[in-house]
């Protein structure tokens, strides 16, 4: 009983977080110094231009009633035009997405494959240099600038080694080739069975994926090392390793399942956090996602198409932390 | 009175005064024991000195454009090259210490007691007001902070005020939880119902006994979050919406020299480097304070 009581608790907060998340982007978008009438129509439109556009916009009403209505709106899916692309927002968005998400889940893939191991390393070698080594190489990951390393990463993977291809999504001679279904091109490529283009594809997301697999890294190579600890001074260990088992099904099989509930809960708050740096290296990998639309909205002024951008990640997230918190709940018995 | 190791290290401290300093003097022994935290704390206090003392350091004027002598690879003249309209880096990366330095202290100024306030006030009046605020807190942590702060700065008007106001206004909420939980676990404790017996108000108990004791692990997290109040500033700087060129703010210099990576790399790459070794001393800095202040708090 008391589960579905804390269960229903956190399902009735997520409305109340989304109400807040529209509230900020609403109250951002009218602090806004820029005239949106003028961003529209140019500051050299007629008189009655400007007043025809204000009423269209509905921006004589009172604020509550905007509000309401900028609500009734996104309830439809309807983020407004971008004044840049004079597509509607939610178009825009539903484009550049996808290219986000492929990167951020191959950045994952990368963060996972590397932060894991690493982390159970070092519990198991707590003290040692391996240990120090493992904390100085997450707390650099901690630190270093995203841009800075992606800049690096092209710096030495392309130009000097010319390992990787220069930035991107897709070579020229294979723009346009394979047919969109579901926005992500390596799917696509692979549903098609275009494998040059498939080929092509993972030949492009490999260096922006590493940079930003890298650098969150850390937060999930630092949790499985604390976990671990704590994990591997249980009493079921000391029996396994009674028993006789190898170091190796101890250390996998019996503390490393133990921490695994709590293990996903952190790589899907790693999944969220990794929208945040897929901004920064979108726009210096050329990389068509929701962080270069963002960016390029941000330098035209572009508020509609900002607010658009930054409450689709905001939802994102929302949606990460919860399924999170869900899993949690569902997976862990203790918690039942 | 003579301020002695035995003076501070005895069992038996003979006031309040002594205890409290004897206590302080054994965590810096304990600290001081953890070289890397030691490294950390050695390099943030040089950047600040480095900072404060840029006038009297630097080697060239930041702003002086010597056109002839651009991208010049670091030399004795000038001792990390020159950027893309002949500005002396070196120079430019001890005034740019100043500003990233200032909005770090700018934003922590305006968070820390801001969400002290907030944490302690939801966690010890409890009820509506800590649902509220904490719905509030929740909505604030739903956007990652870059973003949100992005979208603040395009309202506003890109500048380090406006940088600084984003980044506090992005900031605030984990603090605004932390000090909540350390209230909620004091709000019960028998020290804190003696006090109340005595007769103190809340604002009394909030401000003279709550408050004090979730300061350890606020310090912890403030040290920790300077770290990434550089890297967003940086971002910010860098993304054309913190700092403005000619600015020398670390983000926008590789913002303005990012198209030289492949030919003049040193020229972004060094403001990058400074920026790393900023964040990173505070990154051990506060790792080696969570050791100390702070031993149950990991991750």
């Amino acid at each position: 009983m008391r589960r579905y009581r804390a269960l229903a608790a956190t399902l009735a907060s997520v409305p109340i977080t989304l109400f807040g998340l529209i509230l900020i982007t609403f109250l951002i978008g009218r602090v806004v110094p820029i005239d949106p009438v003028l961003a529209i129509v140019g500051d050299r439109a007629p008189q009655d231009v400007v007043a025809r556009t204000r009423l269209e916009l509905g921006l004589d009403r009172p604020l509550p009633e905007q509000f309401i209505r900028y609500v009734g709106q996104l309830a439809q899916g309807d983020f407004g035009r971008s004044v840049m692309t004079s597509n509607r927002v939610s178009t825009d968005i539903a484009r550049f997405f996808p290219a986000t998400l492929e990167l951020a889940t191959a950045a994952l893939l990368v963060a996972v494959l590397l932060g894991v191991p690493l982390g159970v390393y070092a519990a198991v070698r707590q003290g040692s240099w391996v240990d120090t080594v493992i904390r100085v190489v997450c707390l650099s990951g901690y630190s270093v600038p995203i841009f800075v390393l992606a800049l690096l990463a092209l710096l030495v993977f392309y130009a000097t080694l010319q390992w990787a291809p220069g930035p991107g999504r897709q070579s020229v001679m294979f723009d346009g080739m394979v047919e969109q279904r579901t926005g992500l091109l390596l799917v696509d490529a692979a549903l098609a069975g275009e494998w040059e283009a498939f080929r092509d594809a993972v030949k492009q997301i490999t260096l922006p994926a590493l940079v930003l697999g890298l650098s969150n890294m850390a937060y999930i190579a630092r949790m499985t090392r604390a976990f671990m600890l704590e994990s591997l001074q249980g009493e079921f260990v000391v029996t396994a390793k009674a028993k006789g088992l190898s170091a190796a099904t101890v250390i996998w099989r019996h503390a490393f399942s133990n921490i695994l509930v709590r293990l996903l809960t952190v790589i899907v708050l790693t999944y969220a956090g990794l929208l945040e740096g897929a901004v920064l290296t979108e726009t210096i990998f050329s990389w068509p996602g929701l962080g270069q639309y963002l960016t390029g909205s941000l330098l035209n002024a572009d508020m509609n198409a900002v607010l658009g951008a930054t409450l689709v990640v905001g939802l994102t997230y929302v949606v990460l932390n919860l399924l999170s918190d869900l899993m949690y709940r569902v997976l862990d018995p203790r918690v039942r | 009175m003579i301020v002695t190791r035995d003076w501070l290290l005895t069992e038996t401290p003979a006031s309040r005064g002594q205890a409290a300093w004897g206590r302080r003097y054994r965590l810096w022994l304990q600290f001081r024991r953890n070289p890397l935290a030691m490294a950390g704390l050695i390099v943030a206090l040089s950047l600040i000195v480095l900072s404060l003392l840029a006038p009297v350091l630097a080697t060239h004027d930041p702003g002086v454009q010597e056109l002839s002598n651009r991208l010049a690879r670091p030399s004795v003249a000038h001792w990390f090259g020159t950027d893309e309209l002949g500005r002396d880096v070196y120079s430019r990366l001890l005034y740019g210490g100043r500003i990233t330095l200032g909005m770090v202290v700018a934003v922590v100024l305006l968070v820390a007691p801001l969400g002290l306030a907030v944490g302690c006030v939801a966690g010890y009046a409890g009820g509506i007001w800590d649902r509220l605020l904490m719905r509030v807190t929740d909505v604030f942590l739903a956007f990652p902070r870059l973003i949100l702060a992005l979208a603040f700065v395009a309202a506003l008007r890109p500048g380090v005020t406006s940088a600084v106001a984003a980044i506090a206004l992005t900031a605030w909420p984990p603090y605004a939880r932390l000090a909540r939980a350390e209230t909620l676990s004091l709000r019960r404790t028998d020290f804190i119902a003696a006090v109340r017996l005595t007769g103190a108000g809340a604002g009394r108990i909030v401000l003279r006994h709550v408050a004090p004791l979730c300061l350890p692990s606020l310090i912890v997290r403030v040290t920790l979050d300077m770290s990434s109040i550089i890297l967003t500033a940086a971002g910010l700087g860098f993304l054309g919406m913190g700092a403005q060129p000619p600015s020398p703010e670390w983000g926008a210099m590789i913002a303005t020299a990012r198209r030289f990576i492949l030919e003049q790399w040193w020229v972004p790459t060094i403001p990058g480097l400074a920026i790393f070794i900023a964040s990173l001393a505070f990154n051990l800095l506060g790792d080696g304070l969570r050791d100390v202040l702070d031993p149950k708090q990991d991750g």
